[in-house]
């Protein structure tokens, strides 16, 4: 987006969260940004990627979190401001370096991480709660309301991070990340020539001279709760806390981040501007104690509305009990009353329902007639289940992979992974894949399944991953396997782009987050120089993946692979790719429900560009939707669907 | 602040859509547009696996005085555009009131997995309904006569501008798919905005 660029300090532009975020970086003068792809995060970097050479930052996708939250500490130590960004799943893995990190500190320039939450598993597998490992890390967090509060945010969480010398996280959740909304944007920085230098001093008795060791951890344990005091002191000034309504509210409303503006229009909604009054927090961890007792000590109730966890409840419940008995009349309703939930989406609906109940008064969304008419109306709206895109390898792959399973008839089964083959659980993989955790688990575990031969076990275990996800986490467990001599076979779904997240480059496509040529890590020379037997497929060859897929199952012992290698269909049509074949349907051969296939093609196989002509009960070829990879033709027992070459 | 009226405070436009139909695109354009006629815009969409043909909503809030929350409230939407039926009606048992205008694409797009798509004149009766005003629009067909279904979504965009029931015209909008459009293909998809409007004024 060009807008990002742009230094028109006080022009207004739209710009979705994570763009806003983006910005915030840029203004606060980063010199590096690393992150690994996740939703609701990802469009984070590949913003600050697109102007990274214009803005001399160096910018990379890092093949995980882990690995990113490292590159970004490596310049902090250097003195060079670096920038992370992750979903939430991210700050499990890179956790392990932040527990040391906030031992050590990260120097003078300061070091801000955003993390974007996933409230109602949006696209995730989980709605962790990020910010309760902010707080068992002892690292300052910021909540943002909206995309303008996040881009400050992110600028001041560079004066927060220098001023206390710990990492600083602002937390997102979907709806921040992903709004698009006015922003008026901030002067760029003066670009000066920084150098960026490594400091030689080293005195380990002394944590202000042994910068970046975290050991002996004695010394340093006790700083880092002196630093989140510090924090505590910057945070109780903050003007990202705000009060607003009665100065003794009937109801005082306790709230942060993107609930900020469900509390405000609730209480708009209701009429009851002069009964409530909301607090809304931006720093959220340590918790700014003395500007909270001020408020709670306005009022005899409160409710808490927060994404996810009752993180801020439990926080402020602690301090008020710390406080007894000055707070002994206090009534606190939100998740523990029930008026809330720990899970899902909050909005302002969900605020609105909590609100009449504790204040006793009525709300009417629509009118009632209307109400039941359109409850009624709805039953007739079929369930829209998620799929793969028309002409996805995956389909074929999945297809080939029920295929020879069932012709090696020892109940062989997929431990899926992370990604759009992620469907594997479901009907769009037809329901192969048994196993998903967390990236890379797929392999990992399939390295305990395979290594179970003398308890009896043959069933033949295939670990499913995509390419990025390979990079990420799988190389670990593929040394395992081979190490341990375990017995699986692991499918590299080599789709050509990190496709979930939006088609990131990664180490294996020749590709760098700027754009600019990388050298390709080869997957098939680093499975083979790993030791493990390797073969590559094309998914849209059926026939031939499905024979390879079976011999590989029957060689039994050891750890194989298979690198399904085919671009995905977007990308495809990202660069304008158009696959050979137009399709059509012989109606006369299509036996439609009489036929023994039990609507093989619609039903089972399932791609969208399938459809049943009702009035002939025949299949038929969806024009609008079909991308013509052929794949149908090949599954139809009665050569009923028929390709030709269009090109 | 906008020199131009806005009907209600603030006012809720929904499309809805299936993953995959464009309706990203779609909310980004009319959200740009009302920005550049001076309103306070929040656009939500539905982003990550919905986007793989599950069905997806984008709400779009305009204000003149203040950015709200991005999700329309139950029962307010003031303009629903339906990209495809079922959808719409979907929307409409969620978001919809007596007043709601709705702008619909009649064709459907079949849920996978072989599930039953009800009869469509049905849903076309309850559409019609469940809102003040309702016009189809075959957008699919026309962009299909156009020669790639790809055009849709911006015939769709030329019929909501044309239904003047947003503070947003034509000239708002031509620069905004100048910029995203380069070289021929803006030329088509001026052809398809055209196409919609023309579509809406007969509807
Ligand atoms: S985005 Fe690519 S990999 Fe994902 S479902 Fe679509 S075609 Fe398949
Ligand atoms: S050729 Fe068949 S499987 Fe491939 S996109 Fe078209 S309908 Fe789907």
């Amino acid at each position: 987006m060009a807008s990002i660029a742009m230094n028109k300090p006080g022009a207004t532009v739209l710009l979705m969260g994570n763009e806003a975020v983006a910005r915030g970086a840029i203004e606060a003068g980063i010199g590096v940004a690393a992150a690994y792809p996740g939703s609701p995060s990802s469009e984070v970097l590949t913003t600050i990627a697109g102007v990274a050479k214009q803005m001399k930052i160096h910018a990379e996708w890092s093949v995980n979190e882990k690995v990113a939250m490292e590159v970004a500490g490596g310049a902090s130590f250097a003195g060079i401001r670096s920038f992370c960004a992750m979903k939430q799943n991210g700050a499990n893995v890179a956790a392990d370096f932040l527990v040391n990190a906030n031992m050590t500190g990260v120097g003078d320039a300061g070091m801000v991480v955003f993390i974007s939450d996933d409230p109602g598993g949006m696209t995730s597998n989980n709605e962790e709660d990020s910010r309760t490992i902010t707080k068992w890390l002892d690292n300052p967090l910021l909540e943002p309301s909206s995309a303008q509060e996040a881009k400050e945010m992110i600028k001041w969480a560079y004066e927060v991070s220098e001023a206390v010398n710990l990492v600083t996280f602002v937390r997102g959740v979907t709806r921040i990340s992903y709004t698009k909304s006015n922003v008026m944007l901030g002067e760029l920085p003066e670009k000066k020539e920084k150098k960026a230098f490594f400091p030689d001093l080293w005195d380990m008795y002394n944590p202000k001279k042994s910068k970046f060791t975290s050991g002996p951890f004695p010394i340093f344990h006790k700083p880092l709760h002196e630093k989140l005091e510090k924090a505590r002191e910057i945070f109780e000034r903050s003007t990202f806390n705000q009060y607003m309504g009665p100065e003794h509210p009937e109801l005082l409303i306790i709230t942060c981040g993107a609930c900020t503006s469900y509390c405000t229009e609730a209480v708009d909604e209701l009429k009851a501007g002069e009964r409530v009054g909301i607090l809304k927090l931006g720093t959220t961890w340590p918790l700014p104690e003395k500007l909270v007792a001020k408020h709670l000590s306005t009022t005899k109730t409160v409710l808490f509305v927060e994404e996810i966890d009752p993180f801020v409840e439990r926080n402020v419940m602690e301090l008020a009990a710390s406080l007894l008995p000055a707070t002994c009349d206090l009534t606190f309703y939100g998740k523990r009353s029930g008026h809330l939930a720990p899970y899902n989406e909050q909005s302002t609906n969900l605020v609105i329902d909590a609100l009449v109940d504790i204040l006793g008064t009525t709300y009417q969304a629509r009118d009632l007639t209307y109400d039941e008419e359109a409850k009624k109306a709805i039953q007739i709206v079929p369930d829209r289940p998620i799929n793969m895109c028309a002409g996805c390898p995956h389909r074929a792959t999945f297809w080939a992979v029920k295929k020879a399973l069932q012709l090696d008839g020892r109940k062989g089964f997929v431990c899926g992974d992370i990604g759009c083959y992620a469907m594997g659980f479901t009907a769009p993989g037809f329901f192969q894949s048994r196993t998903m955790h967390a990236m890379g688990s797929g392999a990992g575990v399939a390295n305990g399944l395979g290594n179970l031969r003398q308890f009896g076990f043959d069933q033949p275990v295939i670990a499913m991953t995509g390419d990025s996800t390979f990079y990420h986490a799988v190389l670990p467990a593929l040394v395992n396997g081979v190490y341990n001599n375990s017995s699986f076979i692991l499918l590299i779904l080599d789709n050509s782009a990190t496709a979930m997240t939006g088609f990131q480059p990664h180490p294996g496509t020749g590709l760098l987050a700027t754009g600019d040529p990388a050298k390709v890590v080869d997957m098939e020379a680093v499975c083979r120089a790993m030791g493990a037997d390797v073969r590559v497929c094309d998914p849209f060859d059926l026939e031939d993946t499905t024979k390879a897929l079976l011999s590989m199952i029957k060689k039994d012992g050891g750890t194989r692979v298979i690198i399904m290698r085919h671009m995905c269909q977007l990308v495809k049509a990202r660069r304008k790719i158009t696959n050979k074949y137009r399709m059509h349907v012989d109606k006369e051969r299509c036996l439609g429900d009489t036929c023994g296939c039990d609507n093989l093609c619609t039903r089972i196989l399932g791609c969208p560009g399938l459809m049943v002509d009702r009035e002939i009960s025949k299949a038929a070829i969806d024009e609008a939707l079909c991308v013509g990879c052929g794949l149908c033709a090949d599954i139809c027992p009665s050569s009923a669907i028929i390709r030709e070459e269009a090109i | 602040m906008s020199r131009r009226r806005l009907r209600k405070e603030p006012f809720n436009l929904i499309i809805s859509g299936v993953g995959g139909q464009g309706n990203v695109l779609l909310s980004a354009f009319v959200g740009a547009a009302l920005l550049n006629e001076g309103f306070m815009v929040s656009v939500a969409d539905t982003f990550g696996v919905s986007q793989r043909g599950g069905s997806v909503t984008s709400h779009i809030k305009i204000s003149k005085k203040t950015l709200y929350s991005s999700v329309t409230l139950d029962g307010k939407a003031d303009v629903i555009l339906g990209m495809e039926p079922v959808e719409t009606l979907r929307a409409l048992g969620e978001f919809g009131n007596p007043h709601v205008v709705v702008i619909v694409n009649p064709r459907p797009i079949y849920p996978s997995g072989g599930a039953t798509y009800p009869d469509l004149d049905k849903v076309k009766r309850a559409i019609t309904k469940l809102s003040s005003k309702t016009k189809f629009v075959n957008a699919t067909e026309e962009a299909l006569k156009m020669g790639n279904p790809i055009y849709t979504n911006i015939i769709l965009l030329g019929s909501l501008v044309g239904a003047n029931v947003l503070p947003i015209t034509k000239e708002t909008m031509m620069p905004i798919l100048k910029e995203r459009f380069p070289g021929k293909l803006l030329e088509e998809n001026i052809k398809a905005f055209g196409k919609g409007m023309e579509l809406i004024a007969k509807a």
